[in-house]
């Protein structure tokens, strides 16, 4: 069969299963869009900005578990790229960018449109390819879907030019593995690593699990939750981790880290063994390395080598996969208990919902916390939510537990501002069956706000929860405990977010008392588009617990008890 | 025989030979921030094999960080820490010396006669040495030709290579067949 380049891309992409991509057209990628037109089988969603096809991609992938396509044109179309694929490197993503590129005699040159786009993303990708011969389109196609979704997925991009994907060829599939030499993922442990990472367990009084997002993506939560039931081990999840065991299981005792409970924090500062599993000790979590959990044993399982003994050096490390090494561990593993240390761990959280805001009388005043609490209430607790960056997706992590995994999405290692609504459109599209709602920012939800007409225009429903408090509210919470309160460039002057939604035919209410965020979620479910609530809430609120950045991870600021001072 | 300095690791990767492999590792030792002492790379007897040796000072850098992030390139086909084992190392350098006098001429030939070294060119005014040798005694002979008057030197960096039956070889056959015309575009994988 004689196959342009152009069609060939469509052709593999189709024998990877794609069902849908993310794109914006320009003039080096036009051959492939017009493919598209021969394979109507593979649905592309026209975004707004590249950067919101990446996203989209990427919540995709975090949703479904396959691997998200998102193509874009040459130059500045790459360049918009970049953002959602640093994302989707940070917190290993599976996802597919397919770039054009200047015909292959014009590279170097400076042409209209022309970037570098593979040096510029070849710190951020997990592997990248500039197809140089249409011959070895379908083989670098078939080798970028197969890098990006295993080991340690990630992102992959192929720079493809425009002459490339005019050229025809006789077009033949390679069938067969892909053959990567270099490529080998760890998969299994030794019999010696698992006997030692059973002596560790089994010896253990004050054992914490720490569970990250590897146990989603390999899909270890049955394992997982066997290993802390069986032996009594108390679970702490990451905020990636959100969801990999059901929040509500006695034994999960929160989220760990900067914003993370309380009792999560002591709780791994005073253990005797950490167990981290598909977890890589990010600064967020860890705190202060010098007095990082110092009287404990240290298993860590992680599906990336590299990431064993990066930044806390632990006794047992296990480079594979993080539910085929569970598998291992668990027919050795003896029935345990461990009273003592898991009432220790209930007194900190007794202490800890002492403090907790909801139990406070706040008055007339709406919080983020009791919004997102009751939107935890009134979805069940059973929505995909996706977040934004900043104070209300800590708050997201803290008030909305989760019960199954990749019900939680949200760009942890990279923090990207602009990630919520248009993750939340892939995932939606992921996951059609699913009440998504992206939990956003008056800030952060701007950056990508053109979006709202792609999700109009492609009729995907998302319902949109922004906690407006007109300002940058995490920047802002560091200034007034950091920088003596000097409110530098954190006040947003913000649109009339309602009629900003009626301008792209959105559904709109607006929400500024805790009675109305009931009626809220029952007005987003009583419409089939797209919907927007605007939550009015305290302008200046903190989330508390916090570990201030680089202190030790028991020294938080904790917010007072009632009638207490602020120490 | 002695062992390169005790704080020196080298660690040697076989690489795929393609154009941007070189770019992909630099790239990678910038990001990670690893300090890198030398860094050489050349052909090996399998053409689409490429040998690279890496020597890092461990104070500043662990050699096994740097394995293990290699490890993950795809390009990269196997990594691994030759000095935890004996191992040769050699280094090659050209250094070309002050020789505009008798005394000059005198001392560079003394010198040379206890070196592995030989004079490779001289005249009325320079002379070029060639050393090839383990890298402390590169150094060592560079720190005595030095109040002679070095006036240009060049140096290979080191290569290295485990003692005895310890082979780091790979079988490996591109997945493609290589398209052999002069005029083909070879930019893959960049």
């Amino acid at each position: 069969m004689m196959l342009t380049g152009a069609e060939i891309v469509m052709e593999c992409l189709l024998r990877e299963g794609v069902e849908i991509m993310f794109g914006y057209p320009g003039g080096a990628i036009l051959p492939t869009y017009d493919a598209m037109t021969k394979y109507p089988q593979i649905r592309h969603v026209l975004v707004r900005h590249e950067q919101g096809a990446a996203h989209m991609a990427d919540g995709y992938a975090r949703a479904t578990g396959k691997v998200g396509v998102a193509i874009a044109t040459s130059g500045p179309g790459a360049t918009n790229l970049v953002t959602g694929i640093g994302t989707a490197m940070m917190d290993s993503s599976p996802i597919v960018c397919i770039t054009g590129q200047v015909p292959r005699g014009a590279i170097g040159s400076d042409a209209f449109q022309e970037i570098d786009i593979t040096g510029i993303t070849l710190p951020i990708t997990k592997h990248n390819y500039l197809v140089g011969d249409v011959r070895e389109l379908a083989y670098v196609i078939k080798e970028a879907f197969y890098i990006a979704r295993t080991g340690r997925p990630g992102p992959v991009l192929i720079d493809i030019p425009k002459d490339v994907q005019n050229e025809k060829i006789e077009f033949e599939y390679p069938e067969g593995p892909v053959r990567l030499p270099g490529y080998r993922p760890p998969s299994m442990a030794s019999e010696e690593q698992i006997q030692a990472a059973l002596d560790l367990i089994h010896q253990a009084k004050r054992p914490i699990i720490l569970a990250g997002h590897g146990i989603v993506m390999a899909g270890a939560s049955q394992e997982l939750r066997e290993l802390a039931e069986r032996a009594q081990i108390p679970v702490a999840l990451t905020l990636l981790g959100k969801g990999a065991m059901s929040e509500q299981h006695p034994l999960v005792v929160g989220m760990m880290g900067m914003h993370g409970a309380a009792a999560c924090n002591y709780a791994i500062q005073e253990a005797d063994l950490l167990i981290a599993l598909g977890m890589r000790f990010d600064d967020r979590v860890t705190g202060n390395l010098k007095t990082y959990s110092p009287n404990s044993r240290k298993i860590h399982v992680d599906i990336d080598p590299s990431e064993i003994n990066k930044n806390v050096k632990v006794d047992v490390g296990i480079a594979g996969d993080v539910r085929t090494v569970l598998a291992q561990i668990l027919p050795g593993l003896q029935s345990m208990t461990h009273p003592e240390w898991i009432g220790r761990i209930r007194d900190w959280q007794e202490d800890g919902n002492e403090r907790d805001i909801l139990n406070y009388d706040t008055g007339d005043r709406l919080l983020g916390a009791q919004v997102i609490n009751d939107l935890w209430h009134y979805t069940g607790g059973d929505a995909i939510t996706v977040t934004d960056v900043g104070q209300h997706q800590m708050l997201e992590a803290q008030y909305y537990p989760h019960q199954r995994p990749a019900t939680m999405l949200t760009s942890g290692g990279l923090g990207t501002m602009g990630f919520g609504l248009p993750a939340a459109i892939g995932a939606k599209l992921g996951r059609p069956d699913e009440e998504v709602w992206a939990i956003v920012g008056d800030g952060g939800f701007q950056m990508t706000m053109a979006e709202l007409a792609t999700a109009m225009q492609e009729k995907v429903k998302v319902n949109i929860a922004i906690l407006n408090n007109a300002y940058l509210g995490m920047v802002r919470q560091w200034q007034e405990f950091f920088y003596e309160e000097r409110y530098q460039a954190t006040p947003m002057f913000n649109p009339d977010f309602v009629k900003l939604a009626e301008a792209f035919g959105i559904p709109a209410m607006r929400v500024t008392h805790r009675s109305q965020v009931e009626e809220s979620v029952r007005f987003a479910r009583s419409h089939e588009t797209t919907v927007l609530i605007e939550d009015a809430i305290e302008k200046e609120d903190i989330v508390y617990p916090m570990v201030p950045a680089g202190a030790d991870l028991h020294n938080m600021i904790r917010r007072p008890k009632p009638g207490e001072k602020q120490g | 025989m002695s062992q390169p300095e005790k704080h020196k690791q080298t660690v040697v990767a076989l690489v795929e030979n393609k154009p941007g492999v070189l770019n992909r590792v630099a790239s990678l030792f910038r990001r990670r921030n690893f300090n890198v002492d030398s860094l050489t790379v050349g052909r090996t007897h399998k053409p689409h094999i490429s040998r690279m040796t890496i020597v890092v000072d461990a104070q500043r850098t662990d050699g096994r960080r740097i394995a293990a992030n290699l490890f993950k390139l795809v390009n990269v086909i196997d990594v691994k820490l030759v000095s935890e084992e004996p191992y040769v190392s050699r280094d090659l350098a050209l250094i070309k010396v002050r020789t505009d006098d008798v005394d000059s001429r005198n001392a560079v030939t003394t010198i040379c006669d206890r070196y592995p070294a030989r004079i490779v060119d001289i005249g009325t005014k320079v002379a070029i040495i060639e050393i090839t040798a383990q890298e402390d005694i590169v150094e060592s002979l560079i720190h005595e030709l030095e109040p002679i008057g070095i006036v240009e030197m060049v140096r290979t960096g080191v290569v290295a290579m485990g003692r005895g039956v310890r082979i780091v070889d790979a079988d490996y056959e591109p997945p493609i067949l290589a398209h052999t015309e002069a005029d083909a575009y070879q930019v893959y994988g960049v």
